[in-house]
């Protein structure tokens, strides 16, 4: 297992966002977390990266339980893309690099053969500002595959987008993951994304956040993504997660 | 356009009035004055060129006092703010004497230090240094503060060390909080070069003034005062265009 979490519990204060939650993630696969507004969907993200500390219960990520040890195996993505305006999206797309000491120089020319394949060739010397939703999206996930770890925990990453928008990036990330597969870990509060990308759906209940159903993906990341969402098992497989999630709720 | 242009017609239109109000004693018999006691705008104008070596030899000195206390204030503000940013203890303990020290007023000290550092440039110099540590100060905290916690987040699992964080994310977000600071200061530096000239100087364009005021040599008082304003006018206009270079990004 590439991440493992066991009778997980974490409170802010006398607020407990988590109790007694299990998780487990093979090495290279895709876990979807999906569940109601603030049940701490966030928070259990940032506890497996090693952000924060959980109060009860064990977290393993790649064989490594300390939270600085699990930050250092963990790459994590904000919601919305965090990308900092004063840099160009080359050097943000290089933060990685560069935090880990390199040169200005050597880090842009690390990065800067995945802009034409991730489709931002030609938008290297743009600041954030002056890029789309989708390419500011797209710089993003660039720079957290850019720090080569190999667990990626990704928070709502397309919610700021418009609906066509997301499609495509969805479609996008999960040919991206297809060239390069990692262990990933993905928030989201839409059904129909977590059941795409994912290989398997976790529905989580409203806080403390336990997980309630576990429904695996009928197409995970095909390639015709309008196809796939359309075809009966998938929308039959929507169903079922859309009814677990309003059952956690009720 | 209108952004220039509208002010200069207002000022236009005032100065006018006065001139016209001023010249024909209108001004003088309203406020109960000998005439000479209310120069027009023209008088003004040729007080000013008729003194314009004296005027200059003053202002140099006031200058200088404003740019070595802007210095000092920059020097030690930023520093200071920067401290009790990355000390939890260091904020707690200084941030509310640094609020409750601006309760006594600055213009009350600058006798004191008349007597600590003689009648040079230096408690002139010192009183600038005091007006403008505040602003600066605190803005420049506030803005290292103002950093995203998801930015910061994204950063941790990409590695950065402390030193980064600061580097690439928190002293990059509290330029505009710090140039906001900065034009304050200077707005507020030629206030207390003036009072420090006035508690104990013999040169500048504070002593100037003074002086002028007791020989009822107003027309060169109101020549005095205009320098000074265009001197603070063109320090704000430099901030304004440093501003403009480093904050490139909004």
């Amino acid at each position: 297992m590439s991440v493992s979490i066991q009778g997980l519990g974490h409170a802010y204060a006398e607020l407990e966002t988590i109790s007694r939650l299990d998780l487990e993630v093979p090495s290279g696969g895709v876990v979807g977390l999906v569940g109601p507004s603030g049940c701490g969907k966030s928070t259990l993200l940032e506890l497996t990266c090693g952000l924060r500390e959980p109060s009860a219960g064990t977290i393993v990520v790649e064989a490594a339980t300390a939270a600085p040890e699990r930050l250092a195996r963990c790459a994590f993505m904000p919601q919305r893309d965090a990308l900092l305006p004063w840099y160009s999206a080359l050097d943000n797309a290089a933060l990685a690099p560069r935090n880990r000491g390199r040169r200005r120089g050597e880090a842009r020319a690390e990065v800067a053969p995945l802009f034409a394949h991730f489709g931002l060739a030609g938008f290297e010397r743009a600041r954030p500002a002056e890029l789309s939703g989708g390419m500011r999206q797209r710089v993003a996930f660039l720079r957290t595959l850019a720090a080569g770890k190999p667990v990626l925990a990704l928070d709502e990453p397309f919610a700021a987008l418009d609906a066509i928008t997301r499609a495509e990036m969805q479609g996008w990330l999960a040919a991206a993951l297809g060239e390069e597969p990692r262990t990933v870990v993905l928030v989201t509060h839409d059904v129909e994304e977590a059941l795409y990308l994912s290989d398997r759906v976790a529905v989580l209940s409203p806080r403390p956040a336990r997980i309630v159903a576990e429904l695996p993906s009928p197409a995970p990341r095909a390639a015709d993504r309008d196809a796939a969402v359309t075809a009966p098992e998938f929308v039959a497989a929507r169903e079922e997660a859309t009814q677990a999630l309003k059952g956690a709720i009720a | 356009m209108r952004r220039w242009l509208l002010p200069a017609l207002l000022l236009a239109a005032l100065v006018g009035a006065w001139q016209i109000a001023a010249s024909t004693g209108f001004l003088a018999e309203v406020l109960g004055l000998e005439e000479f006691l209310v120069p027009s705008p023209a008088e003004i104008a040729s007080s000013l060129w008729e003194s314009r070596s004296l005027l200059a030899e003053n202002a140099w000195v006031t200058l200088k006092e404003i740019l070595l206390g802007l210095g000092c204030a920059l020097l030690i503000g930023v520093g200071f703010a920067l401290l009790m940013h990355l000390s939890g203890l260091l904020r707690d303990a200084a941030y509310p004497l640094i609020v409750a020290s601006q309760t006594v007023p600055i213009v009350v000290i600058a006798p004191i230090l008349l007597v600590w550092l003689g009648y040079g440039i230096w408690p002139k110099v010192v009183v600038v240094a005091l007006i403008c540590f505040f602003p600066i100060t605190v803005n420049v905290l506030a803005g290292l503060r103002s950093a995203d916690p998801e930015a910061l987040k994204m950063m941790r699992s990409l590695d950065a060390s402390r030193r980064a964080l600061l580097a690439r994310v928190e002293i990059p977000g509290s330029l505009p909080s710090f140039f906001t600071g900065a034009k304050i200061a200077v707005v507020v530096a030629p206030i207390g070069a003036v009072f420090g000239e006035w508690v104990g100087g013999s040169s500048g364009l504070g002593h100037l003034i003074l002086t002028d005021n007791a020989q009822l040599e107003v027309a060169r008082e109101f020549a005095a005062v205009a320098v000074l304003s265009a001197m603070a006018l063109v320090l704000i206009g430099l901030v304004a265009l440093a501003e403009r270079r480093v904050v490139a990004w909004r």
